[in-house]
């Protein structure tokens, strides 16, 4: 079951750094939506926001309210691994664990959260390998190290740990970046296919990507350096790359910025 | 032209010429082979030293030589690059030497009293005209004083790096810090007279009709407190070494955080929390100073670490290097090696089984 997101004045900071600035989104169950912007512009510290990653790192606070299907992930009484439960993440660089196999990074997640049934997280593993488009490529050699496969195949097993754990909304940090066209393209149909199940949110430097599998699309930017980022705007994706309503998002998907 | 070939010509080849002469490997042979029959026909000719001096004027030539010779025909840039090569590898040598030469003084002294005598009996009724007596009661010490040690310094030492690590924030964390740096450099002796005041003469008289006691147990909390500062400092080091984005890798999938730190963060670093411990580990076998202050030494075999005094097999070599019997310095060295075997078995052993947890690539 997806889940709508609804982010009403959103604000982020790093200690008194002030990295987005009042930004508001829904987001609807089962869509896709890209978020765009220059380098620095907070697109990604919003992502992190979302799962409740942001306040990993020391001095970090929000601002605002985040609802998953109306219930605000910042109340004092939320459990922070369950919403991380709820949205899974995937990030820039694979990181798969490197002590584990194969199979034992993609069960991490149920093993770690106190699944013990053998029979279930086989299945677990070979239901999530086939939906990440890894099954046939791994299914020989489950047993070896998750970080001997190449980059695309380990984003793809990082892509299977995360929806083995069912989240109801997948979070995806520029998940293309360090990969090849070919990879590129394996990730992109699968987000396709992982549209059925979940609510998908993508920040991506690569337009051709974010007008390619997003149904929306929000475009971040920064006046200048220093400055928060704002959400400029956010709109069918359709009409962003077609027809945007803000000179500042003609300027960026048209190459004229700055 | 380019700027680099006027200001330092010689040292890009052109465009053109890519190539460059080689020395051909006999030359470097038969320069050393110069070099040693100069340095020694100069040095054994005048008679102002033996083979060692022979050796070291024979590099110096040899280095000279090929500067000489390389920069002839390979050029300035190719010459030095030799030389530096040269001395990287004699200072590798230089290095190398004392360890095998330990190596080798303790392997040929020590096989001397390697028989079933040394293992089997303690030094109980051995007088300085008997030529056996052995180390047992100083391993069975040894063994206890250093376990014990181990299963106290261990837990607090990873925990107290990983409190430090992933949770330890603002002024008391950087105390924390301050104190560990600060322990690192405490001399053993320190260590013995701290446990020696508190333990031996404050605490264990409760336990023994006030009387203080020595014990193997008093010199493992000594031991306990060299151990502690290392092995905080290097798995603290090998902690922060596991990247940030495993941990948030696991923090996505809901994993709580102390299930992250047990089973992401520690298998990750284990083998070199190991190697961190494994090191301090063998700083605590070899120390004396406190063994000798809080346990006391013993010639008999003592199997009770809480009661009584006990040896410990620095100790053991430590006595028996300066005893006056013409039978202990062969004691001394079979001791000697004994520790450093017991050291580097333990090591072996420790290392593989970290390997064994994490996957062979």
């Amino acid at each position: 079951m997806a889940k709508r997101i609804e982010a009403s004045n959103v604000s982020s900071y790093y200690g008194s750094f002030k990295a987005i600035d009042n930004v508001s989104m829904t987001v609807e169950p089962k869509s896709i939506t890209a978020l765009i912007g220059p380098s620095g512009c907070g697109k990604s510290t919003f992502l992190r926001s979302i799962n409740r990653m942001h306040e990993v790192l020391p001095g970090t606070r929000i601002e605002g309210r985040l609802t998953i299907d109306d219930q605000n992930i910042y109340d004092p009484d939320v459990d922070v691994t369950a919403v991380r439960r709820m949205i899974g993440m995937v990030f820039q660089r694979p990181n798969p664990f490197p002590t584990m196999s194969i199979y034992e990074n993609v069960i991490a997640g149920l093993k770690l959260n106190g699944v013990k049934k053998k029979s279930l997280l086989d299945d677990a593993a070979e239901q999530s390998l086939r939906s990440a488009n890894l099954w046939e490529e791994v299914k020989d050699r489950l047993g070896r190290p998750g970080a001997g496969l190449s980059g695309g195949q380990q984003q793809r097993l990082c892509i299977a740990r995360t929806i083995a754990v069912e989240p109801q909304v997948v979070l995806m940090d520029e998940p293309c970046s360090a990969l090849d066209p070919i990879s590129t393209l394996a990730i992109e149909d699968l987000m396709f296919k992982l549209k059925d199940r979940f609510t998908i949110i993508i920040v991506t430097h690569n337009m051709q990507q974010a007008a390619r599998v997003s149904d929306k699309t929000g475009f971040f930017s920064i006046d200048k350096t220093g400055d928060p980022g704002r959400l400029i705007e956010y709109d069918d994706t359709q009409k962003i790359f077609s027809n945007p309503a803000q000179k500042k998002t003609e300027d960026y998907i048209t190459g004229r910025f700055g | 032209m380019s700027i680099l070939d006027r200001e330092l010509p010689g040292v890009v080849m052109t465009p053109d010429n890519i190539r460059t002469r080689r020395l051909p490997p006999a030359v470097n042979v038969g320069v050393a082979l110069a070099a040693l029959v100069v340095s020694a026909a100069v040095v054994l000719g005048t008679g102002v030293g033996n083979w060692v001096l022979v050796v070291v004027v024979a590099v110096v030539l040899y280095l000279v030589g090929m500067n000489v010779t390389a920069s002839r025909i390979e050029g300035r840039r190719a010459a030095r690059n030799r030389m530096w090569q040269a001395l990287i590898y004699s200072a590798c040598v230089l290095a190398v030497l004392p360890l095998a030469s330990v190596v080798w003084t303790l392997l040929s002294e020590g096989v001397g009293r390697l028989d079933g005598d040394f293992f089997g009996t303690s030094m109980n009724n051995i007088g300085a005209r008997d030529p056996n007596g052995g180390a047992y009661h100083a391993i069975v010490g040894t063994l206890e004083q250093v376990g014990i040690a181990t299963l106290m310094a261990v837990p607090l030492g990873v925990l107290g790096a990983i409190y430090l690590v992933e949770y330890g924030r603002g002024r008391f964390a950087l105390t924390v810090r301050f104190f560990v740096d600060v322990m690192t450099g405490i001399p053993s002796i320190v260590a013995g007279l701290f446990v020696l005041a508190f333990w031996v003469l404050i605490v264990s008289p409760w336990f023994n009709d006030g009387q203080p006691r020595f014990s193997g147990f008093a010199a493992s909390l000594a031991l306990t407190v060299l151990m502690l500062p290392t092995i905080v400092r290097s798995t603290e080091e090998m902690l922060r070494l596991v990247p940030g984005p495993l941990r948030e890798g696991a923090y996505a999938l809901g994993v709580p955080q102390w299930k992250t730190i047990l089973r992401i963060v520690l298998p990750t670093a284990l083998p070199g929390i190991v190697t961190g411990i494994m090191l301090s580990v063998a700083r605590a076998a070899g120390e004396t100073a406190p063994v000798l202050l809080v346990a006391g030494g013993a010639a008999a075999i003592n199997f009770d670490p809480f009661a009584g005094n006990q040896s410990s097999l620095a100790l053991f070599v430590y006595q028996q290097a300066g005893d006056a019997s013409k039978y202990a310095p062969a004691r001394a060295w079979t001791a000697a090696l004994t520790l450093v075997t017991i050291v580097l078995v333990l090591t072996i052993a420790a290392k593989l089984l970290a390997r064994r947890n994490s996957l062979s690539r």
